[in-house]
């Protein structure tokens, strides 16, 4: 339980960071540390699945987030040199630093999945033994999404809505820049 | 956007709504056969996406279908949140099904309960969501000019 308050307490730290920070690029890698925290927690509450899946969305989220930083900010090339250098070591330090803890406590708990081929249905086998019986439909695969599961599926449909609203939000703001043009 | 020549519009004419009919078939029966909102929606939004390639449309209609698509979409979402808020305000639970709809007998039509009238309402949210996205890329210069 330690470790969980001791990563919150982290996350917390990285996230002020990068609200507060004038440094775009620090900015960016506070909230990284954020997402790598969530990915630690996941295998300290032994979903494995789960923090390899977050470790992939973060990365290209902090490979994107830069990548955007980088082309539409201007270098201060008097600074480059050693700093830079310095830098590079922090990061690559960094990333040991993190790779290590990573794997050395996802071995503990890829150990402790259940073999491959003998899956654990706990909660799976109620939905295909009473599927039709508690909610009607011949579909299993409906019953699941639209009634055992259905708040997840309201979150599905929220990321839509979030990315329609994201898309014209976007256009509106391309189609103002330019307004003399039809 | 300029329309297309007359074999497309033909053909087109021939297959909307052969498509708008499969997109309304594989949402209502999401609860018997493989399908549902999800893929429904998107064989609607399809057929709507062909008939305005095919045809063009111009600039005042673009921005009609924009603010009904909008409208479809946001009362596709309140519908959703509705039924799923109903089982909380009547009986208990958030996504209550049995006890509150109509269970009916398996392997009907109407049966399932919460799960066809769910299906339905991402079918609106899909379809005119997807169109409203089309309708921004393809004529942004119209729609978005006020």
């Amino acid at each position: 339980m330690l470790e969980l308050y001791l990563l919150l307490a982290v996350m917390l730290a990285s996230a002020l960071v990068a609200s507060e920070t004038k440094n775009l690029l620090a900015a960016a890698v506070a909230l990284g540390l954020v997402g790598f925290s969530v990915a630690i927690m996941f295998i300290l509450v032994q979903a494995p699945d789960l923090a390899i899946v977050q470790i992939v969305v973060e990365t290209l989220t902090v490979v994107i987030f830069t990548a955007v930083i980088l082309r539409t900010t201007e270098v201060d090339t008097t600074v480059l040199g050693s700093g830079l250098k310095m830098e590079t070591a922090m990061f690559v330090a960094a990333f040991l630093a993190f790779g290590g803890l990573f794997l050395a406590l996802i071995v503990g708990v890829l150990r402790e999945l259940p073999r491959f081929g003998e899956p654990v249905m706990r909660v799976a086998q109620e939905y295909v033994q009473l599927g039709l019986e508690r909610t009607g439909a011949a579909n299993i695969v409906a019953a699941i999404i639209l009634d055992f599961r259905g708040y997840d599926t309201l979150g599905e449909a929220t990321v839509l809505f979030t990315a329609v609203v994201g898309v014209l939000t976007v256009l509106r703001l391309a189609a103002r820049k330019k307004p003399g043009e039809f | 956007m300029k329309g297309m020549s007359l074999i497309v519009q033909v053909i087109t004419r021939l297959m909307a709504g052969i498509l708008l009919l499969y997109g309304g078939y594989i949402t209502l029966h999401g609860h018997l056969t493989p399908g549902g909102g999800f893929a429904g929606g998107v064989l609607i939004a399809a057929a709507l996406i062909l008939v305005s390639l095919a045809f063009g449309s111009v600039e005042q209609v673009e921005r009609r279908e924009y603010i009904l698509s909008s409208i479809f979409e946001s009362s596709g979402g309140v519908l959703f949140i509705g039924l799923a808020l109903a089982g909380y305000v009547v009986v208990d639970s958030f996504f209550r099904n049995a006890g509150l709809y109509y269970l009916g007998q398996p392997l009907q039509l109407v049966s399932g309960g919460i799960i066809p009238l769910a299906n339905i309402a991402i079918m609106l949210k899909v379809g005119a969501g997807l169109f409203a996205i089309f309708l921004a890329l393809g004529a942004s210069r119209f729609v978005m000019r006020e």
